[in-house]
């Protein structure tokens, strides 16, 4: 390693989205050394591939398309001095000490490594592909995951196919349904396993505008076509979403879309022991998002899948502040972490820990759509209503200060029937 | 004047040969394949074992008693010359019940008479010091040390690279239409893109050898697909240390659980025979899976979640009439020689039989072979950018800053490693650009996301490089080209 080029920061961010992007400007301003580092050939993550329009209604009270996001954010980012590199890809990440880590990445200019005393990492998310749900038949040409696609169609300008099965009905496989509409295409169905659509109600809309057949509780098992795609096979299922035998039926068409979900990246963060929630696929963060490993901050996508941008930037700007509290206190001073508690129809949650030395934010997810709820944390007494909850949609509740003060071991989060 | 000899088959089988006749000075060789790249066709989908020569019966099948443990033997220093990827990890034949060690026996006997080293029988206890992770259940095994494992398709690459350094012309996207018969004798090759003259004519066409060969006139076999599938799980997920077989049965080899060289869980195959009309078949099935999954759960009881397969995969053996290897010169047709029937153990006997046909070639035809006086038994591999240390990527970015730029972020391929890709592609004579040339020489695509974020990159650079626009590269050949047009085209009423 001693013949390496070396760097000297108080943070690296690695990744360059929206998590990233807001980790670093917030990060510069609060006074820090700042090096971002990002793998493509340009910033903003996944943002520049969605032309679609509805980014930053929070953030920056207007509705922009990802492009313009991205560029708001890189314009900042510039502006403000910020250190970053593109086609850098990190290789690895060691803790030395609570102080003392090393970022080794590569780049056209070659490998170097940075010494830091924090890392905020905001390296996004996978999308789950065919072979990981378990469809079978041929494998040819025509097959892409709805991210793939989209880089495909808005990166660099090619068309994949004009018969379009979309797998999922999530927010990514809608728009990838207008999108493709849009150019022409003809959607023949989105497929949904779940007996509810996936998505946020304004992309479920897509479906009725684009006259798109949606096929609830039903499943892709088989593609057949041995160059490209020719038809795939589709079944229903039922409420414990099992096969019913006999309902299989084919659809023609010359291309899959599989939009299945997203699964954190955390292989660097697991090759270093960061421990991982099985529920969210990211690590366990406390209430500034930081990791089990002291002084490795974690945000947006590779933490939890968001729906919305705006608080995946929210929650880069919270680790850049939790970053900047590491290295003034030398770690995250705290008398006693609370642990927040899945309870009834709450799958998934974030963030796991809770000092109660600050207001926090909780990012979470029923497992089951309900009407006229309660979301409820008895150990502190708080209560808040709503009409409606929906696993498509994530919930983001505000705990105060003083509300979690409250807890003497535990606080549970459950979502009830009224 | 040179003796011109056609290939027919750029599989395992057939680069071998080339690679071999390649050394001879009076030999002009022509290597024909009908996809757009070498080793697509059998030599794609298989379990990539080095087998130990132990389990063929001599009586029965004697070619493939005597090619598999003399393969096995040449493999060991084809792969150094050739810097093909490997590992001599050593099989395990596991028993599970009392009666397995009569078969066990059996095997072992058997192996000493095809002249396989080190072979043995182990105990419990040394079994578990072998594979610690192994089924409760197992009691012994059969332990063969010399069992390998190596990349099939690099391994026809690299074979193939070094053939046509060595003069060895190659015609892909060739498919043969005809074989031209004078008196009795070959006189070359008809094609879809023309004749191609030829003294002697080897058909190493796999699953598709019967049909070759009755082009000559010769149909004393048939060849009829037997299918097997495979799932491969993500290289976080730990595998055995060993190659692990369960004792087989009459019928079958049983279902293997091993780390392909790539660090990957691999499990696989079952049997299906199919029809001989169905040789395009590749498709994986549910129950054929749910056999495989069945079968490696006797093994290796901890299979991981579903979630963890990132491929399933299926194969086919070219099953021919008799079940031995057809090697021979067929006495009807002169210059006509048969590789036919290359079913398990194919791979590892490759280079056995590529030094048998050379033999043939002199012993039956007659035609001396004059060796070159240069002949390079060396083939460099393609530059890795996950077997770099930081300090040689700096040595390589000084060559090219590409092979810095990462772009499969799972396997960690650089762009300088797919455009070296490209260049080897091109210098054995690809015409048609594909991803998956470059997904078998990089590993890209490979990983955990299976290329959702590397392939349009990789489009990208095969459509610059080939001049061609990126929809028109394709996934894996002519009727797979990744899009339809540019994204207007729709709109534009140009239908694709």
């Amino acid at each position: 390693m001693n013949d390496l080029p070396m760097l000297n920061y108080d943070v690296v961010v690695i990744g360059g989205g929206p998590a990233g992007m807001a980790a670093a400007v917030r990060a510069k301003k609060l006074g820090l050394k700042v090096l971002l580092l990002d793998d493509n050939d340009y910033l903003g993550g996944i943002l520049p591939q969605c032309i679609h329009p509805g980014f930053g209604l929070h953030y920056f009270k207007e509705e922009l398309t990802g492009p313009e996001f991205a560029a708001r954010f890189a314009k900042r980012l510039v502006e403000l001095g910020v250190d970053y590199r593109t086609a850098a890809r990190v290789l690895e990440i060691k803790n030395y000490s609570d102080l003392e880590k090393v970022v080794v990445f590569s780049s056209p200019s070659g490998a170097y490594q940075v010494w830091t005393r924090t890392i905020i990492y905001a390296a996004g998310a996978r999308e789950r592909h065919a072979f990981e749900i378990g469809i079978v038949g041929d494998r040819g040409a025509g097959i892409y995951t709805a991210g793939e696609a989209q880089t495909l169609m808005d990166i660099y300008g090619v068309m994949p196919g004009k018969e379009i099965v979309i797998v999922g009905s999530g927010d990514v496989g809608l728009i990838m349904a207008r999108r493709f509409a849009l150019e022409g295409a003809k959607v023949k169905a989105v497929i949904e396993l779940m007996p509810y659509p996936g998505g946020l109600a304004r992309n479920i809309m897509i479906l009725r505008d684009f006259d798109i057949p949606l096929y609830l509780s039903h499943k892709v098992v088989e593609v057949r076509g041995k160059e490209r795609v020719e038809r795939v096979k589709i079944v229903k299922v039922d409420e414990n979403l099992r096969e019913i035998p006999g309902t299989e039926f084919w659809i023609e068409a010359d291309t899959l879309i599989i939009s299945a979900g997203l699964v954190p990246n955390v292989k660097l963060l697991t090759a270093i022991g960061v421990e991982i929630d099985p529920a969210t696929g990211g690590p366990v963060v406390n209430d500034l998002f930081e990791t089990s490993v002291p002084g490795i901050f974690a945000a947006g996508n590779s933490v939890i899948i968001n729906d919305l941008v705006d608080y995946v930037a929210e929650q880069g700007e919270l680790a850049a502040e939790g970053a900047r509290l590491f290295i003034d206190k030398e770690g995250i001073p705290t008398r006693r972490w609370i642990k927040l508690e899945k309870g009834e129809n709450v799958r998934l949650l974030v963030p796991h820990y809770l000092s109660g030395e600050r207001d926090v934010w909780i990012y979470a997810r029923v497992s089951k759509p309900m009407e006229n709820v309660e979301v409820r944390f008895p150990e502190i007494g708080k209560k808040l209503r709503l009409p409606v909850v929906k696993p498509a949609e994530m919930l983001r509740v505000k705990l105060r200060r003083e509300e979690i003060a409250k807890a003497r071991d535990g606080i549970t989060m459950e979502v009830v029937p009224l | 004047m040179k003796t011109k000899v056609a290939i027919i088959g750029a599989g395992i089988s057939g680069a071998s040969i080339a690679r071999v006749l390649s050394r001879y000075e009076n030999l002009e060789v022509h290597l024909i394949e009908k996809a757009p790249d070498v080793g697509w066709g059998v030599s794609k989908a298989n379990t990539a074992l080095i087998h130990g020569g132990y389990d063929d019966d001599p009586k029965k099948y004697p070619m493939r008693a005597k090619l598999c443990i003399r393969g096995n033997r040449l493999w060991h220093q084809w792969v150094k010359e050739l810097e093909i990827p490997h590992v001599w990890n050593g099989a395990l034949i596991v028993a599970t019940k009392e009666e397995d060690f009569d078969e066990l026996e059996r095997l072992l006997e058997r192996g000493r008479e095809n002249g396989v080293p080190e072979m043995r029988i182990v105990d419990r206890e040394e079994l578990f010091h072998l594979e610690p992770n192994l089924t409760k259940e197992a009691i012994g095994a059969l332990w063969v040390p010399i069992v390998g494992q190596i990349g099939p398709i690099p391994a026809v690459i690299a074979i193939v690279e070094n053939a046509v350094a060595n003069g060895v012309k190659t015609h892909l996207e060739t498919e043969v239409t005809g074989i031209k018969v004078e008196n009795g004798e070959v006189r070359g090759v008809e094609t879809k893109d023309g004749f191609i003259e030829a003294d002697v004519v080897i058909n190493a066409a796999g699953l598709y050898a019967d049909e070759i060969a009755r082009m000559a006139g010769i149909d004393y076999f048939e060849i009829h697909p037997r299918k097997g599938e495979y799932f491969l799980f993500d290289d976080s997920i730990p595998g055995p240390r060993r190659v692990l077989f369960p004792t087989p049965t009459p019928i079958s080899k049983g279902i293997v659980v091993t780390t392909e060289i790539s660090g990957h869980l691999m499990i696989g195959p079952n049997a299906q025979d199919l029809p001989p009309e169905e040789k395009e078949n590749l498709a994986t099935t549910r129950e054929g899976l749910e056999q495989v999954w069945e079968g490696a759960k006797k093994l290796w009881p901890q299979l991981p979640p579903r979630s963890k397969v990132i491929r399933t995969f299926a194969g086919l053996r070219p099953e021919p009439t008799g079940g031995d290897f057809i090697i021979k010169a067929e006495e009807e047709v002169w210059g006509f020689i048969n590789v036919a029937g290359i079913r398990s153990p194919g791979l590892t006997s490759a280079p056995a039989i590529a030094y048998e046909v050379a033999e043939i070639i002199q012993r039956d035809l007659g035609i001396e072979l004059v060796e070159k006086r240069k002949w390079n038994p060396y083939r460099k591999e393609i530059t890795h950018f996950f077997m770099l240390s930081p300090a040689q990527i700096n040595e390589v970015v000084k060559r090219d800053p590409a092979y810095g730029k990462v772009i499969c972020r799972c396997n960690r391929v650089s762009e300088g490693d797919v455009l070296e890709a490209i260049e080897r592609m091109k210098f054995i004579g690809i015409k048609t650009p594909s991803v998956d040339s470059v997904k078998f020489r990089t590993k890209a695509t490979t990983g955990t996301c299976q290329g959702s974020f590397c392939r349009p990159r990789i489009i990208q650079l095969l459509a610059r490089e080939y001049g061609v626009g990126p929809w028109e590269v394709t996934l894996k050949g002519k009727g797979s080209e990744v899009g339809i047009g540019d994204v207007k085209v729709l709109l534009r009423g140009e239908e694709a």
